[in-house]
């Protein structure tokens, strides 16, 4: 069916601001983001002073007292537990899969992985509470087994499949040449790994560790569960405590929009809203160096 | 020799990652699937306590979090990739697709709840919760659309462009039938990650479920299979037996994430089958 001219370039020009349109709107919304969450968290410093908040771990809003040092903590704790367990096995399942396994091993091992991410965090969560818990409970001295220590085990396992899939694919992108040098001048195979394809690699690596970092210091549901929920500054790696995302959760449904205590809870989410950006912001510089190279 | 000790020690050392990881995976699979499936009866989802609300309204939040997303998600996606110049603005629009991909879903549920529940009055709603999730949605859906598009090899817009067709019949009629097998992946992608998604529904969506079966009314609670699980979990109401609730519930969500992850490997190779099959003919 032959169309007018006119019409086929009119649908051309139409088609083509829908489109730059649709891409500006998903920037305006990172920005509505960041001013919504921010002006709501920021206004909790009219109330409560900015370092009494950063440097106290008194949190108890009955009496006015407004310190979110525990949960900062909490949250970088966790954090840094589950990269130190789960970064270097996902090194090694990355490094095994690039280079290891043999196909018929990838060809499961690789969706398998994939099927890690997609297990929804409320059933790491759950999985956490039954097991992990109970298991940290009955090896050690203490009394419930909640803690950082068990958010963090929760934590290593849900960020493999972000480590080794990022890492992978990164190991896969280099050129094979440098391999085949290396072999060729007589390295074995865990030197040419060692020395030549894992440091060639390491800025796609530390892409992958950062966005793991990210997943993990954002992760609300599976931490909650497993984290004990006591404002209290922890003494051990296995006495409870709460984290920023878990005290969020714990305390919104119960304070009124707009009082002092809500606005605490934004002013907590806003944090990990920059610490997330902070995050993207490495992340392109780690890719920038990878490309300069 | 001892280089080539520590080499084999090395390739040892590393088998034994990999069988780790994997049997961490199966014990987690068969765990939450050996607890569970006993307790999925008929009775578990029209009981009482059933749960065919959440089920219904799983999907039905990740229905209406599709249609606010993929319109847009897609046109930002074949922005990126078919139009974009290397200026500030692609830039500025790269930066924040990254952005909110790394935003924590409990940040996405507080702005959700500050917009749709507060300053709009609307309440816990299913209609609120879906927008809130669609935000979710969108830098994967961003992302996938453009990687499958920049797939489709430059030769096929050059024939379609040399033919008189101008870029939007190229794009429909040639592009995005080519790039569908990873659209279609990259959609079941973002429907396995938003069907799971919880710390965004709770702040939005809220922790009930209607009392009428399959409610369509979008200004409704609604809550989900995930939170549920959760609520089960966190705060379990007493007199109900919720331990065997939060059992059944979790292996429900697995099964759906393993249907889900099936539908996305199994189509796609057939699709992408069907394709080159035809090119060869």
């Amino acid at each position: 069916m032959p169309q007018s001219k006119s019409w086929v370039h009119f649908n051309d020009r139409l088609s083509r601001y829908i489109f730059i349109s649709s891409a500006v709107l998903v920037s305006l919304i990172i920005l509505c983001i960041i001013w919504f969450v921010g002006m709501q968290g920021l206004s909790t410093f009219r109330q409560v002073s900015v370092l009494e908040f950063f440097t106290s771990s008194k949190w108890n809003p009955d009496s006015g007292q407004f310190g979110a040092l525990t949960f900062i903590a909490g949250s970088i704790g966790t954090t840094l537990i589950a990269i130190l367990l789960g970064g270097p096995l996902g090194l090694a399942g990355a490094v095994f899969l690039a280079e290891i396994a043999p196909p018929w091993v990838r060809s499961f091992m690789r969706p398998a992985t994939d099927l890690f991410a997609g297990i929804p965090s409320v059933v790491y969560g759950y999985v956490g509470l039954t097991v992990v818990v109970g298991f940290i409970r009955r090896s050690t001295n203490s009394s419930t087994g909640y803690g950082v220590l068990a958010a963090g085990i929760v934590l290593a396992i849900m960020i493999l499949p972000t480590v080794i899939s990022l890492s992978e694919d990164a190991l896969r992108s280099l050129p094979g040449s440098y391999k085949e040098a290396s072999l060729a001048l007589g390295a074995t195979r865990w030197q040419t790994i060692r020395r030549v394809l894992v440091p060639a690699a390491s800025p796609g690596i530390l892409t992958a560790i950062i966005l793991a970092m990210a997943r993990a210091i954002g992760e609300t549901m599976a931490v909650q569960m497993v984290i004990g929920n006591s404002p209290r500054f922890p003494g051990s790696l296995i006495t409870p405590t709460s984290t920023l995302t878990s005290n969020i959760v714990m305390e919104m449904g119960n304070t009124p929009f707009g009082s002092t205590w809500n606005n605490g809870l934004f002013m907590m989410s806003f944090i990990l809203l920059i610490i997330a950006l902070i995050l993207i912001i490495l992340v392109r510089t780690a890719v920038r160096r990878g490309a300069a190279r | 020799m001892k280089t080539r000790q520590t080499d084999r020690f090395a390739s040892i050392m590393l088998w034994i990652g990999a069988i780790a990881i994997v049997t961490l995976l199966v014990a987690f699979l068969g765990y939450i699937l050996g607890r569970g499936l006993p307790y999925l009866t008929p009775d578990f989802f029209n009981g009482p306590d059933g749960v065919s609300g959440q089920l219904f309204n799983s999907f039905y939040l990740l229905a209406l979090s599709l249609i606010f997303s993929l319109p847009i998600g897609l046109g930002a996606g074949i922005y990126l990739a078919e139009y974009a110049p290397h200026n500030k603005l692609t830039d500025i629009i790269r930066l924040s697709t990254e952005s909110l991909a790394t935003v924590p879903s409990i940040v996405f549920g507080l702005f959700g709840m500050i917009v749709f529940v507060n300053k709009l009055g609307l309440g816990f709603t299913i209609l609120g919760g879906a927008a809130t999730l669609a935000l979710l949605n969108l830098p994967i859906l961003v992302r996938v659309t453009e990687e499958s598009l920049r797939a489709v090899p430059g030769s096929y817009r050059e024939a379609s462009l040399a033919l008189g067709a101008t870029m939007w019949q190229t794009l429909r009629k040639v592009i995005l039938p080519t790039a569908l097998p990873g659209l279609i992946t990259g959609v079941t992608l973002v429907a396995g990650r938003a069907l799971g998604e919880t710390a965004i529904l709770i702040f939005t969506a809220g922790m009930n479920v209607s009392r009428n079966l399959f409610d369509m009314n979008p200004l409704a609670a609604g809550e989900t299979l995930a939170v549920h699980l959760f609520a089960a979990k966190s705060n379990p109401l007493p007199g109900t037996n919720a331990d065997q609730i939060a059992d059944g519930t979790a292996a429900l969500l697995i099964i759906m994430v393993i249907v889900f992850n099936l539908c996305l490997t199994l189509p796609s190779r057939w699709l992408q089958y069907r394709l080159l099959g035809k090119n060869k003919g």
